[in-house]
């Protein structure tokens, strides 16, 4: 097995801030690559040596395949690691650093792949015994057939793009006249925006959760689970606080879950650190399969606050043919863990205002930890995502870990860039969030939608 | 906040009910749709694909129903 000695980290921001630590921390050399507008950032000055590789917008610099194999080149390192977002779902990235003889950590492109079709993820998993939201196996071909899987999924449903993501183009339907319609919305949203009009229908959750299971496919070939996080607390269909244990989840639909997980990672034979998303129907305490994201997640803390376990290296050693770095026969969970993702956005209506940094004061305390990507004088700006940091907290149990976090949220200064701390403040005063009974209309309940104003 | 208007959903004359989505931007990396606050038609639509927007810019005139 070849000694692990150096790791380019094609991200930037946080994530490439928190690749670095762990890397450094085994003694690896570290490379950093940047655009032009993130010269001065803390991820570049933690690393032991750094590579430009364009312009600020992305296209031209982060997701520069050439120019990140260039800068992989030039320094000599063993291998590439993407973090999250960028090239780190790309099975055509993933292919080109192994075609220059590096070592990629993550899992096969194959596998990439395999989970980047919904279809065929869907199929696969559901191939593999692992439960999937009842829907059609095949894109629907006309109206007709939409009804009669309709009446076989049972209404609600929800018809969705085949090709599409990230809640563009999908509709809920509850009868047959409404799913007329929606199959007519649907096709046209799919083929404006996806260039693909094919769709499919799924049975609608209305009162779901989304919770996910953090795999590790080792190098033996052995998959294991780490425990689920909650992930319900969304904006825009997007994350902004997730916490492990889930509060929804009861003790045998956990163990469901982590068996179904690890199912679907041996169905693909996954090597590397990997997520099954589920949604949860709490009252039923039954789930189905979502999606698996083949990466690091965002909120992977939660995960390492409770298990103890560093999961960028756990990545890197997997990647190197090594053990995982610590036992996968003696996993202990302990406690309770919250992340909140502090966003350069407002804290009411959520949106995104970038700006420099007058002022940044970060929490400190027991069972308290920050993942920054900014600092004082740094600035954030409109070419990438509003992440600004990532505040996450543990505690023997929820209650602690809510009264830490509430704490740690007062005692955290950010100025200049628009910040959603105050957002948090409200989320952990909320009942139904207190309660944990919370899914995923939760932020949606606590804002009512704005009003025209008059003039 | 300034934005990128990414796509425009509807056209002048739709009929539109409250909530559905009118235009969607960009900004940051996000996709924000923008939703009608009250059902209606669309009188005008004021923006083209690949405009970029300021906060107080008018996106889509709806006349209400």
């Amino acid at each position: 097995m070849p000694v692990i000695e150096s790791v380019l980290v094609a991200n930037r921001g946080e994530i490439a801030r928190r690749v670095i630590r762990t890397a450094s921390r085994m003694g690896l050399r570290t490379v950093a690559v940047y655009s032009e507008a993130d010269a001065g950032s803390l991820h570049v000055r933690e690393a032991d040596s750094a590579v430009l590789l364009g312009p600020a917008p992305a296209a031209d610099s982060y997701l520069d395949v050439a120019a990140v194999l260039q800068a992989a080149a030039s320094t000599g390192v063993q291998s590439v690691h993407p973090g999250y977002g960028f090239l780190s779902e790309s099975a055509d990235f993933a292919r080109a650093v192994q075609a220059a003889g590096l070592v990629w950590v993550g899992p096969d492109p194959e596998a990439i792949e395999q989970m980047g079709d919904k279809v065929n993820a869907r199929n696969l998993m559901q191939d593999a015994g692992v439960p999937v939201a009842a829907g059609t196996r095949e894109p629907v071909a006309d109206l007709e057939a939409a009804t009669a899987s309709a009446h076989h999924i049972g209404y609600p449903v929800m018809v969705k793009a085949v090709a599409g993501g990230g809640g563009i183009g999908m509709s809920v339907a509850w009868d047959d006249a409404a799913l007329a319609a929606a199959l007519q919305t649907a096709r046209s949203r799919a083929q404006r925006f996806f260039a693909d009009p094919r769709v499919l229908l799924e049975r609608y959750l209305e009162h779901a959760r989304h919770v996910e299971v953090q795999i590790l496919g080792l190098a033996d070939g052995r998959v294991i689970a780490l425990g689920e996080r909650d992930c319900s607390v969304q904006r825009r269909h997007q994350k902004v606080a997730e916490e492990s244990p889930s509060p929804g989840v009861g003790p045998e639909l956990r163990q469901a879950l982590m068996a179904a997980a690890v199912r679907a990672g041996q169905a693909v034979g996954y090597r590397g650190a990997g997520t099954v998303e589920c949604l949860v129907d709490p009252r039923a305490q039954s789930f189905v399969f979502l999606e698996m994201n083949t990466r690091l997640q965002v909120e992977h803390p939660v995960t390492e606050m409770v298990t103890g376990i560093d999961l960028v290296e756990a990545q890197i050693r997997i990647a190197f043919g090594q053990g995982p770095g610590f036992d996968p026969d003696a996993v202990r969970f302990s406690g309770h863990a919250l992340e909140m993702r502090v966003y350069a956005e407002d804290p009411h209506r959520f949106l995104p205002g970038p700006g420099l940094v007058t002022a940044w004061q970060e929490p400190v305390g027991p069972g308290v930890r920050v993942d920054a990507g900014y600092h004082r004088g740094d600035t954030v700006t409109a070419h990438y995502d509003p992440l600004m940091a990532k505040l996450v907290v543990h505690g023997a149990d929820r209650v602690e870990a809510l009264e830490r976090a509430a704490a740690a949220v007062a005692n955290f200064t950010i100025t200049g860039p628009k910040c959603n701390l105050p957002f948090f403040t409200e989320l952990l005063a909320s009942e139904e969030f207190i309660a944990g009974t919370y899914d995923t209309g939760l932020v949606d309940r606590m804002r009512t939608p704005p009003r025209a104003s008059s003039g | 906040m300034v934005a990128n208007v990414w796509k425009v959903v509807v056209g002048a004359g739709d009929t539109v009910s409250e909530g559905d989505t009118l235009v969607i931007l960009e900004s940051m990396k996000m996709e924000i749709p923008v939703l009608a606050e009250h059902a209606g038609t669309v009188a005008e639509v004021a923006v083209a694909e690949g405009d970029v927007v300021q906060e107080g810019d008018i996106l889509v005139v709806l006349e209400s129903a």
